[in-house]
């Protein structure tokens, strides 16, 4: 079991000597082997709660849990992709990848068929040998999620893992998620921005308000995508086109838009 | 945009203008001494050093060539500065990553750093006496400083984001410590090693005042018992070269460092 919950989560944060809340009261559950997006305005905390399931921060209210216990901390049980990639620049791509494998104590053979399946997978073939300020931002990108995806971590926390991608490459990944999230499904917290890959990639949306951050509500995409059978589509825009998914994806627009306006005191 | 300064000179307007800074102060030099405006035992001219050096490039003085008292310095030298990195590197990277061996050390460090080098040489005669454990200390107290202070920035303000990712991968310490803190250090560190590297240089003449039997140091103050000036302005220009080739040297490697890193 690897369920994340938060449970009445509030984080404050000093600034100017001065502590504001950033997040006030979050609520929200992301059952095992479920995948859950989280949208919401910029600001509205959504990287803060990121952090709290990783392990980085702690919360100053309420509990953070992952598989029924309070989170001790950052581990390998919960791989991280982080917003602005954090590569480690002196090391090549193949060594990036590998580099938490290595912790594990794998065995080389087994570790080398494991990266090679991974780099294959992520279309980084022929970069191995590569460092990472010689490749594009999406390709940086890619780097980060094979470098998380290659632990098979029960848990996958991803900060606006498609942001730096152009709108082919992202497609190709999103479909590549759905691709593996079905055939080895985790538990997944994804942030996003982008309300269309919520939608696609998530069983449930769950949408925030402005700062300071809570649950405004959540949407079982799940339901309506079974109901109304998205998965008899291949393709992102075949889904995208579909009346129930335009429907659901301007419900979550309008609610975001409410925050926006209502959030710029 | 209006720049702060003026104009930069062009790559051959700045050859130009080095040139004619070089030859204002070598003819300055030479009408001081030439003109008797300075006595010439006091003030060598520029063609005194040049056949003076050329002199000691095959003929003992003091006991050795001047490339031979070179290479004696240089040795203590690659001593004195390999330790200073060597303790101050690692030192440096520890206490960027324990905050209590900060705190300790920090305060004794910042108490002694203000000490020139050349204050060590009464206690380097005293403790080492003639041996090569006295210009060590001194040229060892010259470049300690940078190398351990850049090594202690680039680890204590390394971007949190790399840390943070080898925590997530579950990277113990002394991993952390050897493949995270130190090559995210590392243009630091060279940048430190670089400026240690001429401080210690500098601290040579000082490091062998008083406790070289051979030298370029101790070729100058043999000189200068001699009242041979010449000798001891063929020391300070060969002082001075060595110097340069060291700092140009190590300025490359920094460049090929941070070029790889894909930060200039
Ligand atoms: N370490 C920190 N110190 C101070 N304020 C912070 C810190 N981290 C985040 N914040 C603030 O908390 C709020 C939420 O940030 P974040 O979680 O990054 O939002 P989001 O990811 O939704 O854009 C922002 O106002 C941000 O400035
Ligand atoms: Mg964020």
């Amino acid at each position: 079991m690897s369920a994340i919950e938060f449970d009445n989560v509030g984080r404050l944060f000093e600034r100017d000597g001065r502590s504001f809340p950033a997040l006030d009261g979050v609520d929200l559950t992301v059952a095992d082997k479920e995948f859950v997006a989280l949208v919401g305005p910029s600001g509205c905390g959504k990287t803060t709660c990121l952090r709290m399931a990783a392990g980085f921060e702690a919360p100053s209210s309420g509990r953070v849990l992952v598989g029924g216990a309070p989170v001790p901390g950052p581990g390998p049980d919960r791989a991280v992709v982080f917003q602005q990639f954090a590569l480690f620049p002196w090391k090549t791509v193949a060594d990036n990848v590998a580099f938490g494998l290595r912790n594990k104590g794998m065995a080389a053979p087994e570790r080398r068929d494991r990266i090679a399946a991974i780099i294959k997978l992520m279309g980084l073939d022929g970069y191995e040998t590569a460092f990472p300020h010689q490749l594009s931002g999406g390709m940086q990108q890619r780097v980060a999620i094979a470098r998380a995806y290659v632990l098979d971590p029960q848990v996958l926390l991803m900060d606006e893992p498609f942001g730096a991608l152009d709108a082919q490459t992202r497609v190709v990944m999103q479909e590549e998620l759905v691709r593996i999230a079905r055939i080895n499904p985790r538990t997944v917290l994804f942030i996003t921005h982008a309300v269309e890959e919520a939608v696609y990639l998530a069983d449930r949306v769950a949408v925030m308000t402005q700062r300071p951050g809570r649950i405004k509500e959540v949407l079982d995409v799940r339901a309506i995508r079974a109901a109304e059978n998205w998965d008899r589509h291949a393709r992102v825009e075949d889904v995208m086109d579909l009346e129930s998914f335009v429907h659901l994806r301007t419900h979550i627009w309008r609610s975001l838009r409410e925050e926006k306006v209502g959030g710029e005191r | 945009m209006r720049s702060s300064t003026t104009r930069p000179p062009s790559t051959a307007e700045r050859l130009l203008l080095g040139a004619i800074g070089l030859a204002s102060f070598l003819g300055l030099w030479w009408g001081m001494s030439a003109s008797g405006l300075v006595a010439k035992q006091f003030l060598p001219t520029p063609l005194d050093v040049l056949a003076r050096t050329q002199y000691l490039l095959t003929e003992p003085f003091a006991g050795a060539t001047l490339p031979e008292h070179l290479a004696r310095s240089l040795e203590r030298y690659a001593y004195g500065f390999l330790l200073a990195a060597g303790v101050g590197v690692p030192l440096g990277l520890l206490m960027g990553w324990f905050r209590w061996l900060d705190a300790m050390v920090t305060p004794v460090f910042d108490g002694l750093r203000f000490i020139a080098p050349i204050a060590w040489v009464p206690f380097a005669a005293l403790w080492f006496g003639t041996g090569i454990g006295g210009p060590i200390m001194i040229i060892f107290s010259g470049a300690f400083p940078p190398c351990l202070i850049n090594a202690y920035r680039g680890a204590r303000f390394v971007d949190a984001k790399y840390i943070e990712a080898a925590r997530m991968l579950g990277t113990g310490s002394l991993r952390t410590i050897l493949e995270v803190l130190l090559p995210a250090s590392f243009p630091a560190i060279v940048a430190g090693l670089r400026i240690g590297a001429g401080l210690g240089w500098q601290s040579l003449v000082g490091a062998e005042l008083i406790v070289a039997s051979a030298g370029v140091g101790y070729m100058m103050v043999q000189g200068q018992s001699n009242i041979s000036t010449p000798t001891v302005v063929a020391g300070m220009v060969a002082i001075g070269l060595v110097g340069l080739v060291i700092d140009v040297f190590l300025r490359q490697i920094e460049a090929f460092v941070r070029h790889r890193r894909g930060l200039a």
